[in-house]
């Protein structure tokens, strides 16, 4: 492999990798806080992708602004979700919910097959945001250095809102004892819905970066992105911001250099995350960052 | 034997007999397209029943049903397919000679395909069982897609992502709905017996049940094994009864299939998985209406394809989030209700009477 394809794998494997974390992010808060692996959070990414989708191709909107509607849509959707599907079994068994979970992701993703039809359509890549780089031999898109720094400002953003608000204080508080936060006066369904806010609106930008990056729209989009950037979550220790962050880049990175380095694996490069949460779950099952928690009686 | 249990297993003995004969005649006289749907139905109470053992006796969220499923159509395919045919289909790359010339009959065939897949639900649960609830879910998840990626990408024994034509066509209700009984009448004994119990002290509290002296990790691997067993046999019966197959066919979406079935018919209730199981396939044929055109007061409207499957996902969320009990909760279909209602009056508690 020589030193230019091994930059280029370098640059795509940083943009799958924050685009993991970004995406990442949004589960190990919804878990952390309700212990629910919320399977619908990957269709989220498909449904933001089509919001802009048509707004930018149907109703000629400039990209900013379908961009915004999109995530605003998109996070009322979350929230939605959880008050609908979710909040009636809080104190139902564990399978309920999942069950529940995997119900609504089935429903928006048969909706998307139905009001969209299941073919590929091409996502539009605004000009203002994409265009080629030239360095040396290395090509590559403007997005390369755009989907990096956008995450980073998020996960900052992020970062500082569960460190330093008083919302992020209730997050957190929620996420380690339920009850007592309750008790000390915590409006929990409101924090739960916060939460699911702020995952929904990263989902939403992480699924408008998909589909710059990877320029193509269709209703089961959100699927292998969604199961892999869960594996990122439980990679760096569930529940745990910074890990879903390294879980993320450290899972991009990899997979991209497995196909760079041995392409006579490259069909089973969707089998590799798997491989690896399997690998995890065993031997660490607290993730890098995570610690591990052992049941009490 | 008191009377009452003798009339019970008559009883049985009758329905069963019964079964068969109109399974016989209904052989003889129904069209092809109802005896495809009714063996279906066969295939997916199978399925069912083994994810209910699985999830709704042992309590254990496994995602993995459609991975199993996979490997029992491959092996029976592979193992039943004519050389010649074989010769035709593996064009890509040529099939490995160990397998070109085999041509087994389907029975064996099937079983092998069970015994297969039950050999890997054995060598998945070692590690995945060690694991719980949405972690437990995952992961299985994760091996029935590592499955259907290996199987896409072995093309000399699989035929990659062309998939395999031409497999034998089997379309006897008979050795579906045959299939179907064994397999109720084998998970009745477990159910009924002391790893049945087992099972389902598990599935009600885990730490409770190893305190009583239950080995976990052996009760789990066993429910993971059976249940994978009888998933290869429905597997196996899917490639007799479809006769073409390829790994796009054993996605995540089948295990939501199942499921669904599962959570109708009531987790923890293997009646219950075969009524739902059969709603299931006959909502599935009722409802293709919804995805053709149709003339509606006097407009025509397309056809929208896809909208059943919208319908299923919207009944598994009402089930879950409203009637969470599915059709027969944990209950199951018996004699003594039955007999109950229809006002035979039971008389062995005169006799322990006696007795005493």
């Amino acid at each position: 492999m020589s030193l230019d394809i091994f930059l280029q794998n370098v640059a795509n494997s940083i943009t799958l990798g924050s685009l993991y974390a970004l995406i990442a992010i949004g589960y190990t808060m919804v878990y952390g806080i309700i212990r629910l692996i919320n399977f619908a959070h990957a269709d989220l990414l498909m449904v933001a992708a089509y919001i802009a989708f048509y707004g930018m191709l149907i109703f000629t909107l400039p990209w900013y602004i379908s961009f915004a509607i999109a995530i605003v849509l998109t996070t009322l959707l979350g929230v939605s979700i959880e008050r609908v599907a979710y909040r009636p079994l809080r104190s139902a068994p564990r399978i309920s919910v999942l069950i529940s979970a995997i119900g609504v992701s089935f429903l928006l993703q048969n909706l998307g097959i139905v009001a969209i039809g299941a073919r590929p359509k091409a996502f539009p890549r605004p000009e203002e945001l994409v265009w080629n780089i030239q360095i040396g031999n290395i090509s590559f898109l403007s997005l390369t250095i755009l989907i990096p720094v956008v995450t980073i400002i998020l996960l900052v953003l992020v970062t500082f809102m569960v460190k330093k608000t008083k919302m992020g204080i209730a997050m957190r508080a929620v996420s380690r004892d339920f009850e007592t936060s309750s008790l000390m006066a915590v409006n929990v369904n409101k924090v739960i819905a916060a939460t699911f806010a702020v995952g929904s609106a990263l989902a939403a930008v992480g699924g408008i970066m998909w589909s710059m990056q990877y320029p193509q729209v269709d209703p089961l989009m959100g699927l292998f992105p969604g199961l892999k950037c869960f594996i990122a979550a439980v990679m760096g220790g569930i529940g745990s911001i910074p890990g879903a962050m390294i879980g993320g880049f450290v899972l991009g990175i990899c997979e991209v250099m497995l196909v760079g380095f041995m392409p006579e694996l490259s069909g089973y490069r969707d089998a590799f995350a798997f491989i690896v949460l399997i690998l995890i779950l065993l031997f660490r099952p607290g993730g890098i960052l995570g610690e591990n928690v052992v049941e009490k009686v | 034997m008191e009377g009452r249990a003798r009339l019970e297993l008559m009883l049985t003995l009758i329905v069963v007999l019964l079964t068969f004969g109109v399974l016989y005649i209904a052989q003889g006289n129904m069209n092809s397209f109802y005896i495809r749907v009714l063996n279906l139905a066969a295939i997916y109470a199978i399925l069912a029943l083994s994810l209910n053992l699985i999830l709704g006796f042992t309590g254990m969220f496994s995602l993995g049903h459609a991975g199993f499923m996979c490997i029992g159509s491959y092996v029976a395919a592979i193992l039943t397919m004519s050389p010649a045919s074989k010769e035709i289909i593996y064009f890509m790359e040529p099939i490995h000679p160990w397998l070109a010339n085999v041509e087994w009959p389907i029975w064996p065939a099937i079983l092998l395909g069970g015994i297969i897949a039950a050999l890997f639900g054995f060598l998945i649960g070692f590690p995945a069982l060690r694991l719980r609830d949405d972690y437990l879910a995952i992961a299985t998840l994760g091996f029935a897609e590592i499955i259907r990626i290996v199987v896409t990408n072995v093309i000399p024994i699989t035929n990659g992502a062309l998939g395999l034509k031409n497999i034998p066509s089997v379309d006897s209700l008979l050795v579906y709905w045959g299939c179907a009984i064994i397999t109720i009448f084998v998970l009745m004994r477990i159910i009924n017996s002391s790893w049945g119990y087992a099972f389902k002290a598990i599935r009600d509290n885990e730490i409770a049940a190893q305190a009583m002296g239950i080995n976990i990790f052996k009760h789990k691997l066993m429910s993971f094994t059976i249940g994978a067993f009888f998933a290869g046999i429905a597997g196996a019966l899917m490639s007799f009864l479809i006769t073409s197959i390829d790994p796009t066919m054993y996605r995540f979406t089948f295990t939501f299939q199942i499921l669904l079935i599962v959570v109708l018919g009531g987790m923890g209730s293997l009646s219950g998985s075969v009524i739902a199981a059969v709603i299931f396939s006959i909502a599935m044929e009722v409802l293709r209406f919804v995805e053709q055109p149709m003339n509606l007061l006097g407009m025509e409207v397309p056809g929208i394809p896809g909208m059943r499957m919208v319908i299923f996902s919207l009944a598994l969320l009402l089930i879950i989030l409203f009637y969470r009990r599915g059709l027969m909760g944990t209950n199951e279909f018996n004699w003594s209700w039955v007999l109950n209602r229809l006002g035979i009056r039971s008389s062995h508690r005169v006799k322990r009477g006696e007795a005493n």
